[in-house]
């Protein structure tokens, strides 16, 4: 989706908010939506991508006015309304509604740290041929997908070269709209600065994306 | 008439362009989001209505409800809307608080749990991970060649693994070539070995400002390259994550691993910094 969350090359951001020493979360409510993101998610009715995919629906004068977590908040709250988990009612009113069974969570506390040590890994063993290959050079297709997808807008149509294949991975595209994995090679491609921001960027610098064949052409 | 962003947000219903979403997922007209090689799917009219007409209802309300306080403007109790001043928290605190309670509740999260998560990101999981590594990779050049060629195995090595460090690659800094690491999209960070990310990893500015202008950007934090110096910027977006190997300073030949690790800052592993 052609979205606010989509920033790479806006100019007008203003200065980069460094903080020398930071804590891990500034407040304690941003520890707890982290927190209750992942528990809910072990309930396993979206992924990962399903859930990148909510906090860009947020509108874009509320996405740049929240802060990183209150994101969280609203995205999460929207999953757990669209996927049937909580009723609308319910967050409403902050209380389960009346003849509700009470559930029993995946996640126990025992089975946290295995769940963050073992992680969810994306790639597929999927026999696939490539389509393409290391030094070839390929270009970002100009399409403009209206659901998820991980090509931004500032690559696209621009001629790059394909650095590394790493493999099969599951696909954001389809998978955030619970279409199905549909695994497919994942490319590292080289794109120059000044291929991507014309004459007055650095000849020397370069932009490295990863991007899944879907959104590649041979150039 | 109330204006966009202020009026439809009746009972506080957390309408949001999530509708848009489920609108699609849960309609008849098949429309399709897949990316084509062949023909793009035609936008006929039935799909630009129905479109434009989630779009509209998304994008006509919005939660939480700004309140007169935080816009500093005068509310208009003359026009005729049915919303109640009372209904959802602005606070992001207090729509948390409400959450976990609602979800504890229901039997949906464990609360002792969720105590876990946050105790595993605030104590257990940081940046002195990713120092390891690059200490370890500095004193041993085998380790360092097994880290450029397999990174999540090294990594392992050292016992880090696991959610948004499954795919790992590192990228060296040498006095040629600098790296840089960005998530434009969103904020993902190689969490096994640097922990959460920063606020201003996180930030607008960053995200968009590292791909097109990242000397702009390390000047800005303190970092000076001579033109000369190629840099490299790393946009992650897919699950491979990326940590920069930094060059290591002068002068250290004669410290332990240990105390080379004990020299490394979180900024270096994301490229904005050097290691002094």
């Amino acid at each position: 989706m052609n979205g606010i969350h989509d920033l790479g090359g806006m100019q007008d951001m203003g200065t980069i908010p460094y903080e020398k020493t930071e804590p891990v979360f500034h407040e304690r409510w941003e520890g707890r939506i982290f927190a209750l993101n992942r528990a809910t998610g072990a309930w396993r009715k979206w992924n990962l991508d399903a859930s990148r995919f909510q906090r860009e629906l947020i509108p874009p004068a509320e996405y740049l006015r929240m802060s990183y977590y209150e994101r969280w908040v609203e995205g999460l709250v929207g999953l757990l309304v669209k996927m049937g988990l909580v009723a609308q009612e319910e967050i409403t009113s902050g209380k389960p509604s009346p003849g509700t069974a009470k559930l029993v969570p995946p996640l126990t506390p025992d089975k946290v740290w295995p769940l963050l040590a073992r992680g969810a890994p994306a790639n597929r063993d999927v026999a696939s041929e490539p389509r393409f290959q290391a030094g070839q050079p390929v270009r970002a297709r100009n399409i403009h997908p209206e659901g998820h997808t991980r090509l931004p807008r500032y690559a696209r149509g621009k001629a790059g070269m394909i650095v590394r294949d790493h493999g099969v991975f599951v696909y954001p595209d389809t998978n955030a709209l619970f279409q199905g994995e549909q695994p497919r090679h994942l490319y590292s491609v080289r794109f120059s600065a000044q291929e991507l921001w014309g004459p007055q960027a650095s000849a020397q610098d370069s932009v490295y994306l990863d991007m899944w064949e879907s959104y590649l052409e041979p150039a | 008439m109330p204006e966009t962003g202020r009026s439809a947000t009746r009972m506080g219903h957390l309408v949001t362009r999530a509708d848009f979403a489920g609108a699609i997922l849960d309609s008849s007209i098949h429309v399709s989001f897949r990316t084509r090689t062949d023909s793009e799917a035609p936008v006929t009219t039935a799909r630009r209505e129905l479109l434009t007409t989630v779009l509209s209802a998304g994008a006509a309300a919005m939660t939480p409800p700004i309140t007169s306080a935080e816009t500093g403007r005068d509310h208009d109790h003359d026009h005729d809307h049915d919303h109640s001043h009372q209904k959802l928290p602005s606070d992001p605190a207090l729509r948390v608080k409400s959450l976990e309670s609602l979800l504890v509740e229901k039997g949906l999260v464990d609360a002792a749990a969720l105590d876990a998560v946050v105790e595993a990101y605030e104590h257990r999981i940081g940046p002195r991970n990713g120092a390891r590594v690059i200490g370890r990779a500095w004193a041993d050049p085998a380790y360092r060649r097994r880290l450029l060629t397999d990174a999540t195995a090294a990594i392992a090595e050292l016992g880090f693994s696991g959610s948004q460090g499954e795919h790992m690659v590192a990228v060296e800094n040498t006095s040629q070539v600098h790296n840089l690491v960005v998530c434009t999209l969103c904020s993902c960070y190689p969490f096994p070995v640097l922990g959460l990310p920063p606020v201003w990893y996180k930030s607008p500015a960053y995200r968009a400002r590292a791909v097109i202008d990242p000397r702009g950007v390390l000047r800005e934090l303190g970092l000076e390259l001579p033109e000369e110096v190629e840099i490299r910027v790393w946009d992650s977006t897919a699950e491979i994550r990326y940590l920069v190997v930094p060059e290591r300073p002068p002068g250290t030949e004669h410290l332990s691993e240990e105390e080379l690790a004990a020299r490394v800052t979180r900024d270096s592993m994301i490229g904005v910094a050097k290691v002094a």
